[in-house]
C-alpha cells in the first residue's frame, strides 16, 4: 500500500476514535450504522467490484445475519454463538447462490439474486414460528465482551470499530494475497483466466459465499444495535441501495465501501437540512455523480493521473510536430 | 488441486499426439479424421485457407469443443474430454488471436497471474505473497521479451503490439510443455512481426525459463510460418493435405494448387 | 364461477396496463442494454404533467397529446442524451445506480414540489357497467383492456412490419452489423427510448383514474412491470405482454382467494418460480454463455 493510503487510513482511524466525543447518543448510533453498512459493502464489493460479479440481493445475508443472531439469542444462546452461526450459514448458502452464476449470463444472474433475495424475504415475513413475521423479533439484547457489558451505545460502538477493522484486515489481506489477482481475473477476462489455470467456478462461488459472510456478520452487528428486528430493511429495495452504495463509492476500489455507505447512511442524514426536498438533492446527487464519474467516486485519483498523462503525451507529440516541421524547414 | 507435470518424457514419445479427430457441425463436416503428432521442442505449423478447419481443430485441442469422434493425447495421456481448465493443468498453454490481457492489471501482475495457479492449492494461496514467488520468473521474461520500460504500466495502457507481446508471454508463464498460438501475427505491423518469430525461435531454443516448448502455430502469414516451423500441416476442407517440412511443402504440388498459388 | 371471471377480466385489464410498462422496459433493455429502475416513475411523472395541463384548462385529451409530447421529449430524448448516451460504454452499473437514483429523484421531486397527496384523475370513460352472461365489467375494464392490446399490438406491428422497426430490431441484435448496413443507430436507438414514453403516458392515463395521481405511484407500478417483463421473457417483446397479464389475473385472484396482504406478494412468487425453472422466461429464448 502506497505511503498516502497508510497515513490516510492511520488518520481516519484517529478520527474514528476521536469522533464519540464530540457527538450525542445519536450521532454515535449514527456512526455505529455507518460501520455496520461499511462491512456490508465490502463483501459486496468483493462480489461485484472485484470479481464482476451481479448480486442484487445481498441484503438477504444481512438478513440472514441478522435474524439468525435474533433467533439464537431468543432461544437463550450468546450473541458469539449467533455471530458464528451468522456468517457460517451465509457462507454456505452464498456458494448455493454462486451456482447459478456459473450457468447464466450477466443479466439473468441479476434477476436470479433479486428472486433469492425475495424468497428469503417472503420467509422471513411468513415463517411467524420462527421469525416473528411480520412483528418480528423484539428485545434482542447487546452482547457483553469478557464481562465488560456492551450495553451502552459508545461502547458498543467502539466495538463495531473493532469488528469493522478487523474485517477491513482480513479482507485486505485476501486481496493482497493470489486470490486478489485471480478475482480480478475472473472479472476481466473470465475465459483468459480459464485457458491460464484460474478455477473461475471456485472463484466464483467464493466471491459470492465471501461476500455473503461479510453482510451476515454485519447483520449479526446490526440485530443487536437496533435490537429488534423485522423483515422491512432487508427487501430488494434495500439489496439496491447497498448496490447503489458500492458503485458510487467505486467498485473495486478497496476503499470504496467507506465512502459509498457513507452516501447511503449518513448523506440522507445530514441532507435533512433541505427537509422536504432532501431526498429530492440525494436522488439527484446519484445521479449527477454518475454521469461526472461513472467509475465511482474514488476513481477520482486515476481520472487526475489519466488527464496528467494525456497532457503530458500530447504536449510531447506536438513538440516532437514542432521540431520534425523545424527541421524541415531548416532543411 | 495441483497436477504436477508427472509424465514420461521417453525419447521419441509425441509431446501431441491427435488421432482421427472428426467434428461436424450438423451436416457441415468441419473437421473430417485429422491425424498428426508433435515431437518435444518442435515447432509445428497449421496453415491453409479460410474455412479449412484450423479453428475447429484448434478450439478442440484447447477443450473449448468436444470433437465427435478421435483422440488427443498429451504425453500420452488422453486429454481428449478435458476442458481448458484443465488442459492448463497439464502443461497445455495458448494466445488468443483476439488481444486477451487483463487491461486493468499492471503488465507485471498479468504475467504472475498467468502461473500463480500452478503453485500449491487454493487454500494456500491465500497466505501467499502478493507475487506468489513468480517475481523473478516474471521479471526474466519481461526481459526477453524487452517491454522492461512499460512492465509497471496497465495492461491496457499498452500499444497494441506491446499487449500481443504480453499475451505470448503470459502463454509461457506457467512453463507448458505445449503452447498453441492462435494467428500470434494478427493485427501486428508488419515491422514487429520478425521479432514475434525471432522471440518465438528463442523461447523454444533458449528459454530463460522452463523447459524447450513444442508449439502448435496457426498462421496466415506465409513467411512468417516458412522461417519459423520445423514442419508444417496443411490443412483443406476439414482434411489434411500434407506433413512435411517448410521445403517439402514449398514444393509440393498439390497444396501450390489448391493454397499457395503460383 | 362468476366471481372468477369478474376477477378474471378485471385482472386483464390490470395486467394490460403493466404489460405497457413492461413492453417499454423491455424495449429500452433490448435497444441499448439500459435496465431502467425509474420505469415506475416514468408512468407516474406523466400523470402529472396530464394534471398540469388539465388544470391549465386543457381538456383530458389534449392534455394527454401534449403530455406525449413532452414526455418523449423528457423522458425520451433527455434521459437518452443526459443520462444514457455518457454513461452507455460504462457498462450496466453506473446506469444501473443513475435510474435509481433517477428513480428516487422523480419521486420525491414530486412529492416535495407538488404534493404528498393522492389527486383525483379523470377517466377517459364513461362509468358504465355491462352485464354479459352473469358477468358484470366496467367499460373502464373493457376499454382499459383493449386499447392496451392495441397499443401493445401496434407497437408489435410497427417493430416487425415498417422498415424503422425492422431497422429497431436489427439495431437491438447487432448494432455494429447495423450500423455497417448504413442503419442510423443513434436515432433507432432514440426510437426506443420514444416508444417507452409514449407507453408510459398511455399507461398513466389507464391507470392512474382508479390509482390515483400519487408520488407513489411509480413503486409498485415499477417493481409489477420489471417482474412482468422477466416472467414473460426479457429478450421478446410478447413475452411483456403476457407476463403482465399474468401478473394482473393472478394479483387479483390471489387477493381475493387467498388474501389481500397477498397481492402484492403474488408478482414476487410468480417471478421466483419462473427464474427457477425458467430464467429467461416464459417465452424468452435461452442466451448462450458465450464462449
Amino acid at each position: 500500500m502506497k505511503k498516502t493510503t497508510l497515513i490516510f487510513i492511520a488518520a481516519c482511524a484517529v478520527l474514528m476514535l476521536a469522533a464519540p466525543q464530540f457527538l450525542k447518543n445519536y450521532g454515535i448510533y449514527l456512526l455505529t450504522y455507518w460501520l455496520i453498512f461499511i462491512i456490508a459493502t465490502m463483501g459486496l464489493n468483493l462480489t461485484v467490484g472485484y470479481a464482476g460479479q451481479k448480486s442484487l440481493g445481498h441484503a438477504a445475508f444481512f438478513g440472514i445475519g441478522a435474524y439468525t443472531v435474533a433467533i439464537l439469542m431468543k432461544a437463550g444462546l450468546s450473541f458469539w454463538l449467533g455471530l458464528s452461526a451468522a456468517a457460517l450459514i451465509c457462507f454456505v448458502v452464498g456458494i448455493i447462490l454462486g451456482f447459478p452464476a456459473l450457468r447464466v449470463q450477466t443479466i439473468y444472474l441479476a434477476f436470479a439474486t433479486l428472486g433469492f433475495n425475495t424468497a428469503v424475504w417472503l420467509v422471513m415475513r411468513n415463517e411467524e414460528w420462527l421469525t416473528g413475521g411480520t412483528f418480528g423479533i423484539n428485545n434482542i439484547a447487546r452482547p457483553s465482551l469478557l464481562g465488560l457489558s456492551l450495553d451502552g451505545n459508545l461502547a458498543y460502538y467502539y466495538f463495531t470499530l473493532a469488528v469493522t477493522l478487523l474485517m477491513v484486515a482480513l479482507l485486505w489481506g485476501l486481496l493482497r494475497s493470489p486470490w486478489g489477482k485471480a478475482f480480478t481475473a475472473l472479472r476481466d477476462n473470465p475465459i483468459r483466466a480459464e485457458s491460464l489455470g484460474v478455477d473461475i467456478q471456485r472463484y466464483t462461488l467464493l466471491s459470492f459465499a465471501i461476500g455473503a459472510v461479510y453482510a451476515g456478520v454485519a447483520g449479526a452487528l446490526f440485530a443487536s444495535l437496533v435490537q429488534f428486528i423485522e423483515p422491512a430493511p432487508f427487501t430488494v429495495g434495500a439489496s439496491i441501495m447497498m448496490y447503489l452504495m458500492v458503485v458510487v463509492g467505486g467498485p473495486g476500489y478497496f476503499l470504496g465501501p467507506v465512502l459509498g455507505a457513507a452516501v447511503g447512511v449518513v448523506l440522507p442524514e445530514w441532507l435533512r437540512f433541505a427537509q422536504a426536498w432532501y431526498l429530492f438533492v440525494f436522488g439527484s446527487a446519484v445521479v449527477l455523480l454518475m454521469i461526472w464519474l461513472p467509475d465511482g467516486l474514488l476513481s477520482i485519483p486515476d481520472r487526475i493521473k489519466a488527464k496528467k498523462q494525456a497532457r503530458i503525451e500530447s504536449a510531447a507529440r506536438s513538440a516532437s510536430a514542432q521540431a520534425a516541421t523545424k527541421n524541415g524547414a531548416s532543411a | 488441486m495441483n497436477h504436477p507435470h508427472h509424465h514420461d518424457r521417453s525419447a521419441g514419445q509425441p509431446v501431441l499426439k491427435v488421432s482421427n479427430l472428426k467434428k461436424s457441425y450438423g451436416a457441415i463436416q468441419a473437421v473430417g479424421g485429422v491425424s498428426f503428432s508433435v515431437m518435444p521442442g518442435e515447432i509445428f505449423g497449421v496453415i491453409g485457407p479460410n474455412g479449412s478447419g484450423k479453428t475447429t481443430l484448434f478450439n478442440s485441442m484447447l477443450g473449448q469443443i468436444t470433437p465427435d469422434t478421435g483422440k488427443i493425447e498429451l504425453n500420452g495421456e488422453d486429454v481428449t474430454q478435458c476442458g481448458p481448465l484443465e488442459l492448463n493443468r497439464r502443461g497445455v498453454g495458448r494466445t488468443f488471436q483476439t488481444l486477451q490481457v487483463f487491461g486493468k492489471m499492471s503488465v507485471r501482475d498479468n504475467l504472475i497471474v498467468a502461473a500463480q495457479e500452478h503453485a500449491g492449492s487454493m487454500f494456500s494461496r491465500m497466505f501467499a505473497p502478493t507475487d506468489s514467488g513468480l517475481g523473478a520468473k516474471a521479471d526474466a521474461l519481461i526481459d526477453q521479451f524487452h517491454i522492461r520500460h512499460v512492465a509497471h504500466k496497465k495492461a491496457g495502457e499498452l500499444s497494441y503490439g506491446q499487449q500481443k507481446l504480453v499475451d505470448i508471454a503470459m502463454a509461457f508463464m506457467s512453463e507448458p510443455d505445449l503452447v498453441l498460438l492462435d494467428e500470434p501475427c494478427a493485427g501486428v505491423n508488419p515491422s514487429l512481426v520478425g521479432g514475434i518469430s525471432t522471440l518465438l525461435k528463442q523461447l523454444n531454443q533458449n528459454p530463460k525459463i522452463g523447459k524447450h516448448s513444442s508449439f502448435v502455430v496457426i498462421e496466415h502469414n506465409m513467411d512468417f510460418v516458412m522461417d519459423l516451423c520445423h514442419r508444417i500441416m496443411v490443412m483443406v476442407e476439414g482434411q489434411v493435405m500434407a506433413i512435411g517440412t517448410p521445403d517439402e511443402i514449398r514444393s509440393n504440388k498439390q497444396v501450390l494448387d489448391a493454397y499457395l498459388g503460383s | 364461477m362468476t366471481d372468477f371471471l369478474q376477477l378474471f377480466f378485471s385482472g386483464l385489464a390490470t395486467g394490460a396496463i403493466y404489460g405497457l410498462a413492461a413492453l417499454g422496459f423491455t424495449l429500452l433493455w433490448q435497444a441499448s442494454g439500459t435496465i431502467n429502475f425509474a420505469q415506475g416513475e416514468f408512468v407516474m411523472l406523466p400523470a402529472f404533467m396530464m394534471l398540469g395541463f388539465m388544470s391549465a384548462g386543457a381538456p383530458l385529451l389534449v392534455s394527454f397529446a401534449c403530455s406525449v409530447f413532452l414526455a418523449v421529449f423528457v423522458l425520451g430524448w433527455l434521459f437518452k442524451r443526459g443520462l444514457v448516451d455518457p454513461l452507455f460504454k460504462f457498462g450496466m452499473m453506473p446506469i444501473v445506480v443513475a435510474t435509481i437514483g433517477l428513480s428516487i429523484a422523480l419521486r420525491n421531486g414530486v412529492r416535495a414540489g407538488y404534493s404528498a397527496e393522492a389527486s383525483p384523475f379523470p377517466s377517459l370513460f364513461a362509468d358504465q357497467l355491462y352485464h354479459v352472461a352473469g358477468v358484470t365489467l366496467t367499460l373502464a375494464d373493457v376499454g382499459t383492456f383493449a386499447l392496451a392490446l392495441a397499443l401493445v399490438l401496434a407497437t408489435q406491428a410497427f417493430m416487425t412490419k415498417t422498415v424503422t422497426g425492422r431497422a429497431m430490431q436489427a439495431v437491438a441484435q447487432n448494432t455494429e452489423s447495423a450500423a455497417v448496413l448504413g442503419i442510423n443507430v443513434p436515432r433507432m436507438i432514440f426510437y426506443a427510448f420514444a416508444i417507452n414514453a409514449v407507453l408510459a403516458v398511455a399507461a398513466a392515463l389507464l391507470v392512474t383514474p382508479t390509482y390515483l395521481a400519487k408520488f407513489d405511484m411509480g413503486e409498485s407500478l415499477g417493481n409489477k412491470a420489471f417482474f412482468a417483463a422477466i416472467i414473460g421473457g426479457f429478450n421478446n417483446s410478447r413475452g411483456a405482454l403476457l407476463g403482465g397479464l399474468i401478473v394482473g389475473v393472478c394479483e387479483n385472484l390471489a387477493a381475493a382467494y387467498i388474501s389481500p396482504a397477498y397481492k402484492d406478494a403474488v408478482a414476487l412468487v410468480i417471478f421466483m418460480v419462473v427464474i427457477l425453472f425458467k430464467p429467461q422466461g416464459l417465452l424468452g429464448k435461452k442466451e448462450e454463455r458465450k464462449v
